[in-house]
């Protein structure tokens, strides 16, 4: 058609244009609701976030709570593990993180170095790490033999990065909330 | 030559009105007349019409008389009725009664739900959260029935599911009498002739008195008030996403007729050579 | 009528890819250069209506499945799930329920312009049958597809059809069980109901396309009924007559459809179905959806269950052979006066039908001295008619009727009506 027609615009394209962009801006509209309904739906978001109790937890042991379909573990660390965190070079890491990052200030308005959270997911491939095994008494990942510090950094075998920390913040002293 | 062309496509266009306008009215006397058979059945009473707030197509819900409805249905009607499919998370949701999140928080908190197992194999209770369901009465429906007698619906959809929605409601709360000489009310049984599906036997007693429930709004707390806010909120229990409805159906009817008009001109101008 | 093709690719790729896959060719030759005639009303937009709502019923559909448990356990809260907690979920659910009540108002609409304008008679007969092919399609997936929200009326309406089956003599008990996968609805036959819904309208697009490629090989029929003669005087071309005419009739179309969407949603409905299923308390009246009742009206008004059957899937079976039942040789009703009039008794008498569908059938409409005249005694009349029109006065009124003068050609009628 664009060959017979004449090149300058008549009024007569300009309804046609106009028609065209109208349509497709109802498209698109009409296609919104297709796309954002794959979305997490309310009853999935109502879980995004939760609340957990940490004052049954002694001293020196860690607990593992399922969040967002993964396990996240909340380690309570003894004052030797915290020590331990503290005096690494952090220039000699993989991942090059300060324990006192990877932390979360309390209600008290102080750093909570007690409490360590972190998504027990290893960063090479995807396995769950073991507590409490390996060199630096951190975790020890079964797969392929990667070993993390009393922070959950990544000191020896193939994985990347160090164990992520899931956002999270105390609501009071014995309940954090993560996401 | 242009006015020719008008008066022909015009008639075209008419015929196409009526057609679209019939089945508009086909439709419409469809919706009422398939409804017919449910209210022909035994001899109910006329339902009371109340001019609700979320009636029409720009209805929306009355926020205060959602918040009073959901006091009577806690405090009188959740006794016996489970709302399964309500969580707690959806008072504080737009469009509803719209409590804030704490409120919802310490709401939820003033229920018992159950969870579990715990790591050694038990299940136990523990404070509600936004993310549960309104907790039900009775672990199923024989439990209740053997309770009660006959097992109380659930009422997260009770508003759609019976002809005369919220009216229906109202009607029925307030439609208790005293049953005529000729009419024999067996045991554990009232009348309410509203209640035509049991020939106006009803298993439910009259739920709702003056003063039953405090309203801490100022609106009077008389049964009639009570069961008016209380068929709102389960109108908003079953069709919590109304306001929506209708404000996005506004914004798409407008916009289609707009398209409608400018697709007429198109078509006008596109056939114009053929008149 | 498809002649010869006019496309002519424009550039290099466009000619690199008609020599490999001439799709450009086939789109073009389809749906821009294809004549139609240009005498048509607006009653020709409903096609193209219908296939929208195809469109619309499967991308919902699919959607909606991404949501939708199949499991009589958890089927009613997955669709409550849908209202509530899903992204846009309850638009899309009400789309979907509603659409499928559009798509069959549009069907009704192009039927009974086939049959007003005599489209059903040759060379158009393959086209008709195809045509009733996905009607009977649409009513099974419609079926299927209401039984997925397990409620009340998807429970019995469901037991009541698939009884129907069982009145078959000999293999009925077996064919009966053999649907259900069990010994009555319940899991198995949901997950089946649900697996065939999904199926059946992608069966419906391969119909419509041999239905397009069948109406493609004769040509539109069109008000005069008078075939096309002079393809330059009497045609247009689809793009961009029929296309913009066809987006216009859709736009009208899409103002119900949202009226019933947001105003509306659970008006063509019923009730019952936001009851869950229970499979030991029958509802005081099972009805199917507002589409099917005339043909549940025919299937109650015979006493014998199994004579009941075969009218009811007769009143369907009847439309697939009345391109041979009509004997006259004018196409269009606007030259055939009496056929005309026994149209509309027809139009009638299939609403009323479906009215009677609709109502309990021992209601008493009139009172006749002792007797009360039922709704059954009623459908009786209106289903005996309904055969009658179809067996009786189309050989009859073909031969008996004095149609009125036939137009020369398409476009004489086009320059008579404007004078």
């Amino acid at each position: 058609m664009a060959e017979i027609h004449a090149a300058e615009p008549t009024r007569r394209d300009f309804l046609y244009v106009a028609t065209g962009a109208f349509a497709a801006v109802g498209a698109a509209a009409a296609v919104w609701p297709l796309i954002d309904q794959m979305n997490p739906d309310a009853s999935v978001l109502a879980l995004a976030s939760i609340e957990v109790d940490i004052s049954k937890i002694p001293v020196g042991q860690e607990i593992t709570i399922k969040w967002r379909g993964k396990p996240v573990f909340i380690r309570h660390r003894s004052e030797e593990e915290i020590k331990a965190a503290e005096s690494v070079d952090i220039a000699e890491l993989r991942d090059p993180q300060t324990d006192d990052v990877r932390l979360v200030k309390g209600a008290s308005g102080q750093l909570e170095k007690q409490w360590l959270v972190l998504i027990g997911i290893c960063t090479h491939l995807g396995c769950v790490p073991l507590a409490y095994k390996g060199e630096f008494n951190g975790y020890f990942c079964p797969c392929h033999g990667s070993v993390y510090d009393t922070s959950g950094r990544i000191r020896k075998g193939p994985a990347p990065l160090n164990l992520e920390v899931p956002p999270y913040k105390f609501v009071s002293d014995s309940k954090i909330q993560i996401g | 030559m242009t006015q020719k062309m008008t008066k022909t496509f015009r008639i075209g266009f008419a015929s196409k009105l009526v057609g679209v306008a019939a089945f508009g009215a086909l439709a419409l006397g469809l919706t009422f007349g398939a409804s017919a058979p449910a209210q022909a059945a035994g001899g109910e009473a006329a339902l009371k019409h109340v001019e609700w707030s979320f009636n029409g197509p720009f209805g929306t819900y009355d926020r205060n008389a959602l918040r009073r409805g959901y006091k009577v249905y806690k405090e009188v009607c959740s006794t016996c009725h489970a709302m399964s499919m309500v969580h707690f998370r959806n008072l504080a949701e737009k469009g509803g009664p719209e409590f804030t999140p704490a409120e919802v928080k310490a709401i939820a908190a003033g229920y018992k739900v159950q969870d579990g197992p715990d790591s050694s194999g038990e299940m136990f209770e523990r404070p509600g959260e936004g993310k549960d369901p309104f907790p039900s009465p009775y672990p199923n429906d024989e439990a209740a029935a053997a309770s009660l007698g006959a097992a109380p619906p659930d009422l997260s959809l009770i508003a759609k599911a019976r002809e005369g929605g919220a009216d229906y409601i109202y009607t029925l709360l307030n439609g208790y009498e005293e049953a005529p000489a000729d009419v024999k009310v067996p045991a554990g049984g009232n009348y309410n002739p509203v209640f035509a599906v049991g020939n106006g036997i009803i298993a439910m007693p009259k739920p709702l008195n003056d003063g039953q429930v405090d309203y801490t709004d100022g609106t009077p707390n008389t049964a009639e008030q009570m069961s008016k806010d209380v068929a709102q909120f389960l109108m908003w229990a079953a069709e919590p996403k109304l306001e929506q409805r209708h404000r996005l159906g506004l914004q798409v009817v407008i916009y289609l007729i707009a398209l409608a008009g400018i697709l007429y001109f198109a078509t006008r101008k596109v056939w114009a050579d053929q008149h | 009528m498809s002649g010869h093709s006019t496309y002519n690719p424009s550039n290099g790729f466009t000619r690199w890819l008609d020599a490999r896959l001439p799709i450009l060719r086939l789109s073009h030759d389809t749906a821009v250069s294809y004549p139609v005639p240009k005498n048509l009303n607006y009653w020709w937009t409903f096609g193209g209506v219908l296939t929208f709502c195809l469109g619309v019923q499967i991308i919902t559909g699919i959607v909606l499945a991404m949501h939708y448990i199949p499991q009589t356990e958890l089927a009613f809260k997955s669709v409550e799930s849908i209202m509530r907690d899903v992204n846009y979920g309850w638009l899309l659910r009400y789309v979907h329920a509603n659409g499928a009540s559009m798509f069959f108002i549009a069907v009704y609409v192009h039927m009974f312009r086939g049959l007003y304008y005599g489209s059903y008679k040759a060379p158009r007969e393959v086209l008709w049958i195809l045509g009733c092919l996905i009607y009977l399609l649409m009513m099974a997936t419609a079926f299927f597809g209401y039984v997925l929200p397990w409620g009340q009326m998807s429970f019995w309406g469901a037991t009541v059809i698939t009884n129907l089956f069982g009145a078959i003599p000999l293999v009925g008990e077996s064919l009966r069980t053999w649907l259900w996968g069990g010994f009555a609805v319940g899991d198995p036959t949901l997950n089946r109901f649900f697996s065939l819904h999904y199926l059946f309208p992608f069966l419906i697009a391969g119909v419509v396309i041999l239905h397009i490629w069948a109406l493609h090989v004769t040509g539109q029929n069109n008000p005069a009924g008078v075939e096309v003669k002079n393809k330059d005087q009497d045609t247009v071309p689809f793009t961009p007559y029929a296309t913009v005419k066809d987006a216009f009739g859709l736009s009208l179309f899409a103002i119900l459809f949202a009226y019933f969407v947001f105003f509306n949603p659970n008006g063509l409905g019923d009730v019952e179905n936001y009851v869950v299923a229970n499979a030991l308390k029958t509802p005081p009246h099972i009805v199917p959806e507002w589409y099917l009742l005339p043909f549940y009206a025919i299937l109650r008004a015979v006493p014998d269950k199994l004579a009941g059957v075969v009218l009811m899937f007769g009143a369907i079976a009847v439309l697939f052979v009345l391109p041979w039942l009509d004997t006259s040789k004018v196409r269009s009703a606007r030259f055939r006066p009496l056929y005309k009039q026994f149209f509309w008794i027809h139009v009638v008498v299939c609403l009323a039908l479906g009215w009677c569908g609709a109502q309990s059938p021992d209601t008493v409409i009139a009172q006749v001295g002792e007797i009360g005249f039922t709704v059954t005694h009623l459908a009786r009349i209106l289903a005996s008619y309904y055969f009658l029109h179809f067996i009786v006065l189309f050989p009859l009124l073909g031969l008996i009727e004095k149609t009125k003068p036939l137009p020369e050609s398409i476009s004489a009628s086009v320059l008579g009506a404007k004078s």
